[in-house]
């Protein structure tokens, strides 16, 4: 037995709703007995679940990206943008540091969350116990700017909204933002979904 | 609670209930298997919905852009430009078009593509909207059932498309004049087509211009129409004032085409058939002309200049126009050294009206060829002669004139030649010319030169004379003239009243009267005594004056001497 040992170890399970201890009785379907939430070691199938949520969100970021997702009307001229032209002419008709915010929000965030998802997964399903504290701040770092991904959406959401002159200039959405929103919800239930408990989960070595 | 378990591990704590889930963890899957057919309805929607790839080449990429322009026809969007390219041989530009799967059938072989693009022309102006929306690709949808995918964009809008109604027509002209594809086709003043395209003829000889007359009014083009260059103003002087004539100010300066039926009754006309030809005049006149008939080349060599004929001069035979000049070419002749002028002319017999007809006629009962040589052989026999008149004696300009000259030089004739050759003789004004120029080389054989040293040199000699004049004659003849002045002061002092010539003239008169009255005493007393001649004078007669007595004797001796 390691000087720090952990729940299960103990054979107790902690209610996540209520902090009622229970004694672990490997049981199947668990309940607190007295708030009645559900009772679990981990998070039930939360390798599978984010694999699934990863993967969706991963097919609906192609549509996102191939689709345009906005309509620029300007004195009868009509400008279809996907994200990544919407990126190439922002910095080609002179604001590169638009382009980069847009370009970091839209394509960098998504890529590195499927990334560091998949890293971590993998690395929870070989059970290595490589880099836990820099893997356990990886984690954090997805949770924390999924928020800011949306900024796209955002963008043409509020564009919509206030870009409604007729004639001279109008904008509308098109179907690629929708893609690109369901992308960044489900990358951010897919971050929800992880256990980073998993991390943690293989035999101590070092400390 | 802290309390009771911290120093009790694991020995009386609640144990968890058992609770049923009620989802399937594994539903989760569920995810990402709509996910995935979401994405793959995309695709499928994509490969369902796209229609034929079609490639069209245009001289220019103006105002198209890959992603951008689309092709609209009736103004539906069909289908959008994805790439543009150059060809191979840089000449032109390749434009990849996706079209829509609903519209596969119209990508065939008669179908044709355009840029509409802002226009402004003489005509008017068209694609005024894409200004601002941009250019983008017209289509007129052809008839045709073969599909075919690369496509020759046209550079200007067709003028007619195929779903227009009404009949096409084939006009043929020396020339294209003003006239551009769109130019409008006039029937009584009213646009009723279009001119559609138009092009040089294979031999070069020629334009062939293709109209388009529409629906309604294609009716009125008939058999006998008579269609003319509307372009510019018709600007004419007759006896009646200056008139101007156009069909309209966008004629004016954008050419255009109109047509009527010809002058006179047309019992057998009919609507012109679909791609019927006809002549293009150049003016409503020469259009409403009789028919030429066909025209025939003739030659004419000129020993004089003809400053002032240019090429279309008209051709007159007795003052009627029968055809125009074609060509001026110089020669030279070697053996007399000249420079002689060979004058082509096309004319055309049938404006000769019935005289051709005739003339004809008597050509075919000698059994001669009943073309123009032998009749001409015939009229040359009789003095016909080529002539370059003046036609305009403020400009100088010439025609030709073929007239029958007296006593004309007879004149080789060959009538096999070809082409045929008229004799020619000079023209009055030639003539004329000719003449002036003698009076002035005449004129200028007189030597007036030595004739004005002759007159100086006849001056200065006056000039002398008058100066002697002045100082020696005229100082004598003022003298002269003193002395006659003396004098007649003299004769006007011996002429007055009181003069004592006058006295003694007036005594002498009164002595003349006296003696004239005692003669006449003496012949009566003669007259009565005749007798007193011999015995002198009786003693009874008294003696009444003492004077007269003495007077008879005197006297008698003047009678008796007298015989």
């Amino acid at each position: 037995m390691s000087a720090l040992p952990r729940a299960h170890e103990l054979g107790l399970i902690g209610c996540h709703i209520c902090g009622l201890v229970c004694r672990d009785t490997q049981v199947e379907h668990a309940a607190c007995p007295r708030c009645g939430a559900a009772l679990h070691r981990r998070k039930p199938a939360s390798c599978s679940r984010t694999w699934a949520l990863l993967v969706a969100a991963f097919l609906l970021y192609i549509p996102a990206n191939v689709l345009p997702i906005m309509r620029t009307v300007s004195l009868g001229d009509v400008d279809d943008n996907t994200i990544l032209s919407g990126v190439v002419e922002l910095w080609v008709k002179g604001s590169p540091d638009l382009a980069v915010i847009v370009f970091t929000a839209s394509i960098v965030v998504p890529m590195m969350k499927f990334l560091v998802l998949s890293t971590l997964l993998l690395s929870v399903h070989r059970g290595t116990n490589w880099a836990r504290t820099q893997r356990a701040k990886l984690y954090r770092l997805v949770e924390f700017i999924g928020y800011w991904s949306m900024l796209d959406v955002f963008v043409v959401s509020l564009l919509t909204a206030l870009v409604q002159f007729g004639f001279f200039s109008q904008v509308e959405p098109l179907p690629g933002v929708v893609y690109f929103g369901l992308t960044v919800v489900l990358t951010m239930l897919a971050s929800m979904s992880f256990d980073p408990r998993l991390i943690w989960d293989c035999k101590d070595e070092d400390d | 609670m802290t309390d009771e378990t911290k120093p009790t591990v694991g020995d009386d704590l609640p144990e968890p209930v058992v609770r049923h889930r009620r989802v399937n963890a594994s539903l989760i899957w569920l995810v990402p298997v709509i996910a995935a057919l979401v994405g793959l309805s995309l695709v499928i929607n994509a490969w369902v919905q796209r229609g034929p790839v079609i490639t069209i080449s245009f001289q220019t990429a103006e105002g198209l852009e890959p992603g951008k322009t689309v092709v609209k026809y009736k103004d539906v969007v069909i289908g959008k430009v994805t790439t543009i390219h150059l060809a191979p041989d840089h000449h032109k530009v390749i434009v990849k078009v996706d079209l829509e799967k609903s519209v596969t059938n119209i990508a065939v072989s008669d179908t044709r593509f355009w840029v509409v693009r802002p226009r402004i022309g003489l005509g008017g102006v068209s694609g005024i909207d894409t200004l601002l929306s941009g250019s983008f690709i017209g289509v007129d949808v052809g008839d045709s059932t073969q599909p075919q995918t690369d496509f020759i964009g046209l550079e200007n809008p067709p003028s007619v498309t195929h779903d227009s109604q009404g009949k096409s027509f084939t006009l043929h002209a020396g020339d294209l004049g003003s006239l551009d594809i769109g130019s409008p086709v006039y029937f009584r003043r009213l646009q009723v087509g279009r001119v559609a395209s138009y092009r040089l003829n294979d031999d070069g000889k020629g334009v062939s211009v293709q109209i388009f007359v529409e629906n309604p009014y294609d009716k009125f083009v008939t058999t006998d129409s008579r269609f003319w260059n509307a372009s510019g103003v018709d600007v004419s002087l007759g006896a009646d004032g200056l008139k101007l004539n156009t069909q309209s100010l966008a004629t004016v300066l954008a050419g255009g085409v109109a047509f009527l039926d010809g002058p006179g009754p047309h019992p057998n006309t009919s609507a012109a058939a679909e791609n019927a030809s006809f002549t293009l005049f150049d003016t409503q006149t020469l259009a409403m002309a009789p028919p030429d008939g066909e025209p025939h080349y003739i030659r004419m060599r000129f020993d004089q200049p003809l400053r002032g004929l240019t090429v279309n001069a008209p051709v007159e035979f007795q003052g009627v126009n029968i055809g125009n000049v074609v060509s001026i070419r110089m020669d030279y002749d070697e053996k007399t050294g000249n420079f002689p002028i060979y004058v082509g002319a096309v004319v055309y017999p049938d404006r000769l009206g019935r005289a051709h007809e005739k003339l004809v006629a008597l050509a075919k009962s000698k059994g001669d060829n009943d073309d123009l040589s032998h009749m001409m052989g015939a009229l040359v026999e009789h003095g016909l002669r080529a002539q370059a008149k003046v036609g305009n004696l403020l400009t100088g300009q010439l025609f030709i004139s073929l007239d029958f000259l007296k006593n004309a030089p007879k004149a080789a004739y060959d009538p096999n030649t070809r082409p045929l050759e008229i004799p020619t003789a000079p023209g009055n004004f030639d003539k004329l010319q000719e003449q002036l120029a003698d009076i002035v080389d005449k004129i200028q054989k007189i030597p007036f030169d030595s004739i004005g040293n002759n007159l100086n040199s006849t001056l200065a000699e006056l000039n002398k004379t008058l100066k002697q004049v002045n100082g020696q004659v005229l100082p004598e003849f003022q003298n002269t003239l003193k002395g006659a002045n003396q004098t007649l002061g003299t004769a006007n002092s011996a002429l007055s009243a009181d003069s004592p010539l006058q006295q003694n003239l007036s005594g002498t008169l009164e002595e003349l009267q006296r003696m004239a009255r005692s003669l006449r005493a003496l012949t009566d007393y003669l007259g009565a005594h005749p007798s007193a001649l011999i015995r002198g004078r009786g003693a009874d007669t008294p003696p009444p004056k003492t004077d007269s007595s003495n007077a008879p004797p005197a006297a008698k001796p003047q009678p008796g001497s007298k015989p």
